[in-house]
């Protein structure tokens, strides 16, 4: 799956970023930061309801491509230019949490962890 | 690589939003020093928690890197009240961090075991009322 292809099953908007033709291999649908920086996925996309630079500084640090917005929600000037610096992707949909992870895993994405 | 390369970093304890700009020098350092992914991953990972913890509770602290041919070595220092009780603060799930901070998707009381999980060792030094040294390894 790539990029672009999570924009169209999401029926989302690209908010920022180029690259659009990279593989994403797992997914992480969470708004506690910690939670996502517990378990490291490769080539991952972000889904979160929680709009602050911190979300794009996570998302770096595990070395994720892409940020997924859920709920519509509209990220500030602030982190789009953080995101821009980082090579991130930055994406909204107007589903909400469980619906865009649940389109996401229907169409093959997984998580990418053992359960604990 | 022969020499020990060393890093300092002053985190700044009054901006939560900026929080995290010493990680990301350290991760951009190290990916261009060619060090292998995993470990930058792990020490990204490690030191954005620790830098976030100082900022959370110690109202920012330095931070030093050395980084030699077997292990890159991360010394977070603050002036902070302390930690009273390692052991618990050590569980998952415990945090005394505020609402404003769980607001922001921190403070899932995560920060500490996720430092020891990607680490390949963790030791903490504190002092109520005098400050916090958190050490850690990762082996290369």
């Amino acid at each position: 799956m790539t990029v672009k292809d999570i924009i169209s099953i999401l029926d989302a908007d690209l908010i920022s970023g180029e690259d659009l033709d990279r593989e994403i291999h797992t997914a992480c649908g969470s708004d506690m930061m910690s939670d996502v920086l517990a378990f490291v996925k490769d080539q991952s996309v972000l889904l979160t309801g929680l709009v602050n630079p911190q979300v794009v500084r996570t998302a770096d640090m595990m070395d994720m491509v892409c940020i997924v917005f859920v709920r519509g929600k509209e990220p500030g000037e602030d982190i789009i230019e953080l995101a821009q610096e980082r090579n991130i992707v930055l994406i909204k949909t107007g589903y909400r949490m469980f619906t865009a992870c649940g389109l996401l895993y229907e169409n093959g994405l997984r998580g990418g962890c053992q359960k604990k | 690589m022969s020499d020990v390369i060393a890093l300092h970093f002053d985190v700044d304890g009054e901006d939560f939003t900026r929080a995290g700009e010493a990680s990301y020098g350290v991760k951009r350092t190290l990916k261009q020093l060619g060090i292998n992914p995993e470990a930058v991953r792990k020490v990204a990972i490690a030191l954005f928690e620790g830098e976030i913890n100082m900022v959370i509770h110690a109202d920012g602290g330095v931070i030093d890197i050395e980084i030699d041919n077997n292990q890159i070595k991360m010394i977070l220092k603050d002036k902070g009240p302390g930690i009273p009780d390692i052991e618990k603060a050590m569980q998952e799930g415990f945090s005394t961090a505020s609402d404003d901070v769980r607001s922001l998707g921190f403070g899932a009381g995560m920060g500490l075991p996720n430092m020891k999980k990607y680490t390949d060792s963790m030791e903490i030094q504190t002092e109520l009322g005098v400050g916090t040294t958190v050490t850690m390894v990762v082996n290369l």
